[in-house]
């Protein structure tokens, strides 16, 4: 790249070359940059292709969306706590007083043009951001993905998400109508549960007893400030990880420990991650225009009195409210066995803080705790198979069902008037379900992942079931298997498992030409029946008529 | 041939009878990537199916287009001011996220429809970073290691201690002014969890009324029996968040129930219940009157929904249930204690507080009794 500016050139008429504008202009940012290497290393990288290694990307393109639409909701927003008389555009709430806080989100909705959609976009990017950081983790603990060299990165996401959730509350506060004025109050009793400190926490941070002046713009200042600025800078080391060690990838044919096969970066990957964000974008809009969320106009301003059935935070935290739900009434002390402690520790404190405490620290030690219990100390680039690591998927079952029992025990209230089940019995349902079905769940996960295992083992060596049944001269009836590999006298192929998907069906074989695409016209030619995974077409790029046009154009 | 084997068997790229490609795959093998599969999606050039593609790509970007200008129509001319009962402003956010978002969200299909069916099929392989050679971590942890012994902190040891107190006291500075002016006791001038906006100090020393929201103060006969009211302390702000821990429940119980809940205050008044926390026995009922805190013992929500045939107060933010005939007694759910009780009196012919509340409002905390 260099070489074509460094040429000298005689100097007759100092016109511009529009045709060389583009290698001069390169040539004179290398000159001062020195990037043609490392900007040619950037293009060349290679990432790994698969669908689930997109689900991060989502909780990013939110990320995006939050920064952007954040920015236009705070040039409107006042986290003033000053009492004001609403006089705006929605006639029901005429005169009513308020917060001046309150009055500005209603402002947002009713007096700024686009700035309802604007919230709206905002709402759901939230949702959108956390579901994905929880669907993205899931798929990194299935796949063994946070192995070594990667225990820091999974680190990082896991504070990702916990500040995520933080960043959520703070947002979900700061309206101040009845919901978000009620998430407070809660938040008031945990920290007041806290031994020794609790009172001294409550008015230090409220400014006073609850709610006080302080705490809005105090959120405020969190939400805006601080932790976007910490999620900002943890989302950028942990892609600055992927980057730096490389993604993972599926085991499969020429894939190694040590190698990435993907596409590089430019053009493909780069395409297909810029349509996904576009994609990820429009839905988001989409939704955000279509599916009303969060309508503070009709839940009023927050008056301590008034609270409303079916209140549930965002779905992110119900969670939390479902373990203060479930969580029995044992206080300990003032009284112990008699004895006048003339302290105690609040039953709230357990679900609230104790909990959330261990489900930080516990999954944080988890890549060290498997990689010891395993004794592994070695280097992992290609994923696990869930159903290759039993233990681990149990854990992983156990995990989602221990967090869906306290999700939906979030909603209870809610479950039992749709449902019409009595409310203690639903209560009830969450105390014995969040200790019987996890290690249920676990059970089940760990037989199935035997199972498929088996089948897996069983395919390898019999091959795939045809579906063809024959009967053989003497009357008796076979079920004819394709052998994956040239069998012996009995039809056995000796193939070892190498971590990657076996075919089970005929037409991933290539038995059977795919469907011929494209509804009213066939968009392109029946196919060729496809290669199987098991040999994929690594075809040597080495003849230039493979690539056509490639003969013809010469290099500047 | 693999990577290893090409390692430094770089081409001429002057060579004039290299391609372009030959280039691009040079280009990548220095870069340790390897193309080793590239191939166009359509071979021959300019075929139908290749055109309709195009077409099909073109549509999606025009639609999208299309769709970006819509948004700014409907943004401007689309009406949007909020009028009670008008129909059309109701889809002006809808409106805004059907062309912002289709159009958005068709670019974005276009794009992958781009690289999906236009942008040649590819395999390439990129080696992994080798570890660090044995050699390179010795000499950088020499470094590392000369770094620390060049200061001669371990040699001197009267440099290291006296080095710790700057850096502690540095510490210290720095935390100070933000503990310093957060901080804030709970206790001046008295504890103000213990004192809610019925304590008659609130009001010039004299019993503070039972009020409606709007600061009119109640008379008995305008509960009806099995009624319930909230109500706040008749004092400036009363009802307002400024005194969040005062909101009362006043219920007029039917002759049954308040005999019920006199027996019961009697009897614990008598025997003094040791495996029960709040001993204080309030016994605050006018007539059938009770009153208790509206602010639920276990996270601070208003405790506000009464099933008037099972006599119960129930929480809807996690479910604590109270035993309005049992002094508010929790039955079920988290809530460990029960609703203080207020007790009432009648002046001039309208409810008021004889006192403050006994036991501290709202959720548990250390140091409450």
């Amino acid at each position: 790249m260099s070489s074509t500016t460094t040429t000298p050139r005689r100097r007759r008429r100092r016109r511009i070359d529009l045709a060389k504008l583009p290698a001069s202009t390169a040539g004179g940012i290398d000159d001062r940059y020195r990037v043609a290497t490392p900007l040619r290393w950037l293009l060349n990288k290679v990432f790994p292709d698969h669908w689930s290694f997109m689900l991060g990307e989502i909780a990013l393109y939110s990320f995006i969306l939050l920064l952007l639409t954040g920015t236009f909701l705070a040039l409107f927003f006042d986290p003033s706590m000053t009492e004001v008389v609403y006089d705006g555009s929605y006639t029901p709430l005429r005169g009513v007083e308020m917060s001046r806080a309150y009055e500005t989100s209603l402002n947002l909705s009713f007096d700024v043009r686009g700035g309802l959609i604007m919230r709206q976009i905002h709402h759901w990017s939230a949702l959108m951001f956390m579901a994905a950081i929880v669907v993205h983790m899931f798929r990194i603990f299935f796949t063994g993905a946070f192995r070594k060299p990667r225990e820091l990165n999974w680190i990082i996401g896991l504070t990702l998400f916990w500040t995520g959730l933080f960043e959520g509350f703070a947002g979900y506060g700061l309206p101040d109508d009845a919901l978000s004025g009620t998430g407070l109050r809660i938040a008031s009793a945990i920290t007041m549960s806290v031994p020794v400190v609790g009172s001294w926490l409550t008015t230090s941070l409220f400014g006073g007893e609850f709610p006080a002046t302080e705490i809005l713009p105090r959120l405020y200042i969190l939400h805006v400030f601080l932790l976007p600025l910490l999620i900002l800078a943890l989302v950028s080391v942990h892609i600055f990880l992927v980057f730096r060690q490389k993604h993972t990838q599926w085991p499969g044919p020429g894939r190694t420990e040590h190698n990435v096969v993907g596409v590089r970066m430019f053009p493909a990957f780069s395409a297909k991650g810029g349509g996904f964000s576009l994609i990820v974008f429009g839905l988001i809009v989409l939704m955000a225009g279509v599916f009303q969320i969060n309508p503070i106009w009709l839940f009023g301003p927050y008056k301590a009195s008034v609270v409303s059935a079916a209140s549930q935070p965002d779905w992110y935290v119900m969670f939390l409210d479902g373990s203060t739900r479930l969580f029995p009434a044992w206080d300990i002390g003032p009284k112990i066995f008699g004895w006048d402690m003339g302290y105690q520790i609040p039953a709230i404190f357990w679900p609230t803080l104790v909990l959330p405490g261990l489900l930080t620290v516990v999954p944080m030690l988890y890549p060290f705790i498997e990689a010891r219990l395993r004794r592994d100390t070695q280097m992992h680039n290609l994923l696990e198979r869930p159903r290759d690591n039993p233990a681990r998927t149990g854990l992983g079952a156990m995990a989602i069902t221990f967090y869906l029992v306290l999700l939906i025990s979030g909603g209870n209230d809610v479950f039992a008037d749709k449902f019409d089940i009595s409310l203690n019995a639903m209560t009830w349902a969450g105390r014995i379900g969040i200790i019987v079905l996890p290690p249920l769940a676990y059970y089940v996960a760990y037989r199935m992942c035997l199972g498929l295992q088996q089948h897996d083992r069983e395919v390898l060596a019999h091959g795939v079931e045809t579906g063809i049944i024959r009967r053989l001269p003497d009357g008796r009836f076979i079920e004819v298997h394709q052998p994956l590999a040239p069998a012996d006298g009995h039809g056995h192929a000796s193939l070892d498992y190498a971590g990657a998907a076996v075919p089970k069906k005929m037409n991933r074989l290539g038995a059977i030409a795919p469907a011929v695409k494209g509804f009213f016209f066939p968009v392109e030619r029946p196919a060729t029946p496809p290669l199987p995974p098991a040999i994929s077409p690594v075809s040597p790029a080495d003849s230039p008529q493979r690539y056509e046009g490639a003969g013809t154009q010469k290099p500047n | 041939m693999t990577l290893a084997e090409r390692q430094g068997t770089d081409i001429d790229v002057d060579d004039a009878t290299l391609t372009r490609f030959d280039l691009i795959r040079e280009g990548a093998r220095r870069d340790g990537v390897e193309i080793v599969h590239y191939v166009p999606r359509f071979p021959v050039r300019g075929s139908r199916e290749e055109r309709r593609v195009e077409r099909v790509i073109a549509l999606l970007l025009v639609l999208s287009g299309l769709l970006a200008f819509g948004f700014v129509v409907a943004y401007i001319w689309w009406p949007w001011r909020y009028e009670l009962g008008d129909v059309a402003s109701k889809f002006y956010t809808p409106v805004l996220g059907l062309t912002l978002g289709g159009s958005v969200f068709l670019l974005g299909v276009a794009v992958i429809t781009w690289a999906k069916k236009l942008l040649p099929e590819e395999v390439s392989v990129q080696e992994h970073r080798p570890a660090s050679a044995a050699d390179e971590r010795k000499l950088t942890g020499e470094t590392l290691l000369n770094l620390v012994d060049e200061t001669g902190i371990r040699r001197r040891p009267l440099l290291k201690a006296a080095f710790l107190l700057p850096a502690g006291g540095i510490a210290v500075a720095a935390a100070a002014p933000l503990v310093g002016s957060l901080i804030k006791s709970p206790n001046s001038p008295e504890h103000i969890y213990f004192s809610t906006g019925w304590n008659p100090a609130k009001n010039g020393g004299r019993k503070v009324r039972l009020t409606r929201e709007d600061g009119s103060p109640i008379r008995p006969e305008e509960v009806s029996v099995g009624g319930q009211m909230t109500v706040f302390p008749g004092i400036e702000h009363g009802a307002t968040n400024q005194y969040a821990d005062s909101p009362t429940l006043l219920i007029h119980l039917r002759q049954a129930d308040a005999d019920a809940l006199r027996a019961t205050i009697a009897r614990d008044k008598t025997a003094v219940d040791t495996t029960d926390r709040n001993n204080a026995v309030v016994d605050g009922m006018w007539q059938n009157f009770v009153a208790y805190s509206k602010i639920c013992t276990h996270a601070g929500c208003p405790a506000s929904l009464y099933e008037q045939q099972t006599n119960r107060l129930l929480c809807p933010c996690h479910q604590s249930q109270f035993l309005i005939t049992d002094r508010a007694r929790p039955i079920f759910g988290p809530a460990t204690r029960r609703l203080p009780m207020l007790p009432l009196e009648l002046e001039d012919g309208f409810l008021v507080a004889a006192a403050d509340y006994t036991d501290a409002v709202g959720p548990s905390f250390w140091e409450r009794p």
